[in-house]
């Protein structure tokens, strides 16, 4: 199912990218050549696809190295700040939400509200930008960028740093590590908290008025639980998807912080190999990203299986 | 004379919105005797709902509802209470059953999860092997063949009677002394509904529990109450006895109402076109049917 | 409509979030007039100023050529607003229409225009629009097709979702009974009825694409010099901070404000028009 996904998602882009007018004549017409371009596209296709399952990417144009390769060093640390982001826009967005929904149109829900609708109306390179000159330069509690400090060196095992250090046993390094990724990872996660904290308040807010809450509230649960399981479960059944996507879209964003943090992630590569019109290297960044995109949603479906017994138990009857 | 199970007197209901106070209840006054089934009947918006959520104590803590007058429980006045106090009432003392018993039961949890919730309520630190043997029990009680497979599944996976025979079981599990019924069942079929009804008495007389018993329902009403109390618009138009007050209708709210009940199949109330100022006639008290004097303690 | 706007005016935060609106757009159209240094929206040098902090006459300092920043901040949300509407005016039509077809037609249509969409939705935004801005040369106008190219589906989606349901009602039913056409059954029955939702979507996406463009060109795949552009700024000032802090963080808070008040907006359009998305 995945393979077809992902086959579905494939033909645009080399097309699309393909066909774009090209800046200068003759470089790019010898560019062609060499990638086959010229050829008619089902061709170049055909070939792609093969590639493809053969797992090669072509060779980056920018690095004269396979692409496989660059991306393979670059991806981890990406995604370790993607998915430091994600736990926290879920750690601390789906609170929020709750809380702002348990006590709606009081204060408390006013003031979620007004900082959550801040928190999605700014890309995440202002809140990066705002972060680090609040709490890099004049309140110096955070480092200014990297993954960790230059002093420590770390054998690359997985490549995500916190995992390596922990394999080290070196939790010095790890902490130091733990304490570089809190800021980008918050910048990166704040307009998905803002947006994960919106989509659960209007959901269960809605969930409130359904009846099985008021039975809930006439046998006098306690309210605490009926926040916390009985409106929050049935709400996250739409609101999941969504979050799925804001989770995903955070790995187009990384690039933004990335590049205020200085983080050496995808983000310079992937920016570097566009500039460059490095089409091989674009073709592999943009697969990437869209096959952990699609995996993010596979999981989410996962997710929405098990918190939705409805589902579950129709698949189970087909 | 023990107090009532349940004494409302002069109460009266407000909300406030942006064109002002809006009067719901003009200071009705009702009470339900130990193990008595009271119907307080009425067409959709008179007040009927409003007042079973003030006797649950769920309206009291909306910002925007102004509530006077007394309701007392088992002799003890609500208003005097904390929000603790009258929480601890809710699903021990007192319970409910809901219009649409489907969507009533939490859909993502299964019914063993929500009557585990329930039994907690009396007994806070029952675990689940315990609740299950419990609610396996009530499940019987009401009529339900197989309770180990409804106890694990889902309410849509149940049927709607099946459904309100659940309800039931959880309303009945804590031994309440007070059982309101919403229209209970208006959402079923009418035969459906005509059995789990008949369920309902039969267990409410055993266990001898007070009902309060909501509806628009008329037929349903003759069958199932001691006691009627008919409400319009916020007020009480007549009370009496059941077979008194079908018999021998004297406010002219009550005859427009049961006239305009189709006689055979006892069905819901048609909303009665043309409201007529005759309705708002002062309350009419069947003879020996008046409400309690005096305070409780 | 009138009282939409009035219920839109009783609300302390909706009523902050229609100032705002107005302010942006006000200082946009007419920045010729209230900026000091209308001039300087293009490549002006003017060394003796360069890099100043925020003094009189530049309230918001001046950049390392000695460009007033106000006026480039105000010529700035000239360009993303006119970005902003060219990306709706052609995505919104286009994302209905589909959106529209696929889910009244059903069958076939349905299929192939859904999976369209689908496949663009598959891939992150940002990263979609990065792509695109790769093989196209960063401009203005190649920006704005990149924007669109992300943008139509999620009204596809939208109008989609409504349209199956508005399918289902007695009115549609009726116009079909009586033989009205499938374009008139589309256009005229079922398109006025996601009108709101399509509205309260417009309001809050005018912030979100001057949000995306900016991210555009805040990676240098969005508009080029010398036009003036808050992602650029920020990020051509992020190399000098902390010490010329007001080049990022002007820019950075305009777009934070210009967003926040149609997020303001929007937000209380949906409570109002009822309009879920």
């Amino acid at each position: 199912m995945l393979i077809f996904a992902i086959a579905r998602v494939i033909p645009g882009d080399p097309a699309r990218i393909a066909l774009g007018p090209n800046a200068s004549a003759d470089q790019v017409a010898a560019l062609r050549e060499r990638l086959n371009l010229d050829q008619p596209i089902v061709v170049q296709y055909g070939r792609f696809v093969a590639d493809l399952l053969r797992g090669d990417l072509g060779v980056s144009l920018y690095t004269n190295r396979p692409v496989t390769t660059d991306i393979a060093q670059f991806l981890p640390a990406t995604l370790e700040l993607v998915l430091v982001s994600g736990v926290m826009m879920v750690v601390i967005g789906l609170p929020l939400g709750i809380l702002s929904a348990r006590y709606r149109n009081s204060w408390i829900d006013n003031l979620v509200r007004l900082v959550t609708l801040l928190g999605v109306s700014a890309p995440a390179f202002v809140w990066a930008v705002i972060l680090m000159l609040a709490f890099a330069y004049f309140l110096p509690l955070f480092p200014i960028a990297g993954r960790i400090s230059d002093t420590m060196t770390i054998r690359t095992v997985t490549g995500f740093l916190m995992i390596d250090t922990l394999l080290a046993g070196d939790l010095r390094a790890f902490s130091n590590a733990a304490w570089h990724i809190v800021l980008p990872a918050f910048a990166l996660a704040l307009s998905g908290i803002g947006q994960a904290a919106r989509l659960t308040r209007s959901n269960m807010v809605e969930t409130y008025d359904k009846p099985y809450i008021e039975m809930a509230q006439s046998y006098g649960f306690p309210e605490r639980r009926i926040a916390g399981r009985y409106a929050f479960r049935p709400s996250m059944i739409p609101s999941l998807t969504i979050i799925g996507l804001d989770f995903a879209a955070m790995l187009g964003n990384a690039f933004l912080v990335e590049a205020v943090f200085a983080w050496p992630g995808l983000s310079r590569y992937g920016v570097a190999v566009i500039l460059r019109k490095d089409l091989n290297a674009i073709v592999g960044t943009v697969l990437i990203i869209s096959a952990m995109f699609l995996i993010v949603n596979v999981i989410v479906d996962l997710l929405i299986a098990f918190i939705n017994p409805r589902i579950r138990y129709s698949q189970r009857a087909s | 004379m023990t107090a009532p199970t349940l004494l409302i007197r002069d109460l009266r209901l407000g909300f406030r919105g942006y064109s002002g106070l809006i009067e719901v209840l003009h200071g009705i006054s009702l009470h339900i005797a130990r193990g008595e089934r009271v119907a307080l009947v009425g067409e959709s918006g008179s007040g009927k709902s409003v007042t079973a959520r003030i006797v649950l104590g769920l309206l009291q803590n909306l910002k925007s509802a102004r509530i006077s007058g007394l309701v007392a429980f088992e002799g003890r006045d609500l208003s005097r209470l904390s929000g603790r106090e009258r929480h601890a009432l809710r699903g021990t003392r007192m319970s409910m059953i809901f219009q649409d018993p489907t969507s009533s039961l939490n859909p993502v949890y299964t019914i063993a999860t929500q009557f585990h919730e329930v039994l907690k309520r009396a007994e806070p630190g029952l675990d689940l092997a315990g609740a299950r043997r419990r609610a396996a029990a009530a499940l019987a009680d009401v009529a339900i063949g197989e309770p180990e497979r409804v106890l694990d599944s889902y309410s849509f996976q149940l049927s709607g009677g099946m459904n309100q025979r659940v309800m039931i079981a959880m309303a009945l599990a804590n031994e309440p002394s007070l059982l309101i019924a919403d229209e209970p069942g208006t959402a079923l079929d009418v035969t459906v509904q005509a059995q789990t009804l008949g369920l309902m008495r039969d267990l409410v007389a055993r266990h001898g529990t007070s009902v309060l018993f909501i509806s628009h329902n008329l037929g349903v009403v003759r069958e199932f109450a001691d006691r009627v109390y008919v409400i319009y618009k916020g007020r009480i138009a007549e009370q009496g006895p059941t077979a008194a007050l079908f018999e021998d209708p004297r406010h002219p709210y009550t005859r427009a109402l049961l006239s305009a009940v189709p006689r055979i199949t006892g069905g819901g109330i048609p909303d009665i076109e043309d409201a007529s100022e005759e309705y708002f006639a002062p309350l009419v008290v069947h003879e020996g049917f008046g409400e309690p004097e005096g305070v409780p303690a | 409509m009138k009282r939409t706007f009035a219920i839109l005016l009783r609300n302390p935060l909706s009523l902050l979030g229609l100032v705002i609106v107005a302010v942006v757009v006000l200082s946009a159209v007419f920045a010729d007039f209230i900026t000091p240094f209308p001039a300087h929206a293009g490549a002006v040098v003017d060394f003796a100023n360069f890099n100043k902090a925020p003094e009189w006459p530049y309230v918001m300092g001046t950049d390392l050529v000695g460009r007033d920043l106000f006026t480039r901040i105000v010529y700035a949300y000239r360009i993303s607003l006119i970005l902003g509407v060219v990306v709706l005016v052609l995505a919104v039509p286009v994302g209905v229409a589909i959106g529209l077809l696929a889910g009244y037609l059903g069958g076939w249509t349905e299929y192939l225009l859904m999976r369209l969409t689908d496949v663009f939705l598959s891939i992150p935004p940002l990263v979609l629009a990065m792509s695109m801005m790769g093989v196209l040369e960063p401009t203005l106008t190649n920006g704005m097709i990149a924007v669109t190219a992300m943008w139509w589906p999620w009204y596809t989606r939208l109008v989609y979702n409504l349209t199956r349901a508005e399918k289902e009602e007695g009115y549609v039913l009726a116009a079909e009974i009586i033989g009205a056409s499938r374009l008139h059954v589309m256009f005229r029955e079922i398109l006025p009825n996601c009108v709101p939702s399509i509205v309260t979507k417009m309001t809050l996406d005018l912030g979100f694409v001057i949000l995306i463009a900016s991210s555009l060109s805040f990676l240098g795949l969005g508009v080029q010099p010398p036009t003036p552009d808050l992602g650029s700024m920020v990020a051509d000032g992020a190399k000098y901070l902390p010490d010329s802090w007001w080049l990022t963080v002007f820019p950075g808070l305009a777009i934070l404000v210009a967003v926040f008040g149609f997020n303001l907006v929007g937000d209380a359009l949906r409570e109002v028009l009822g309009a879920e998305q």
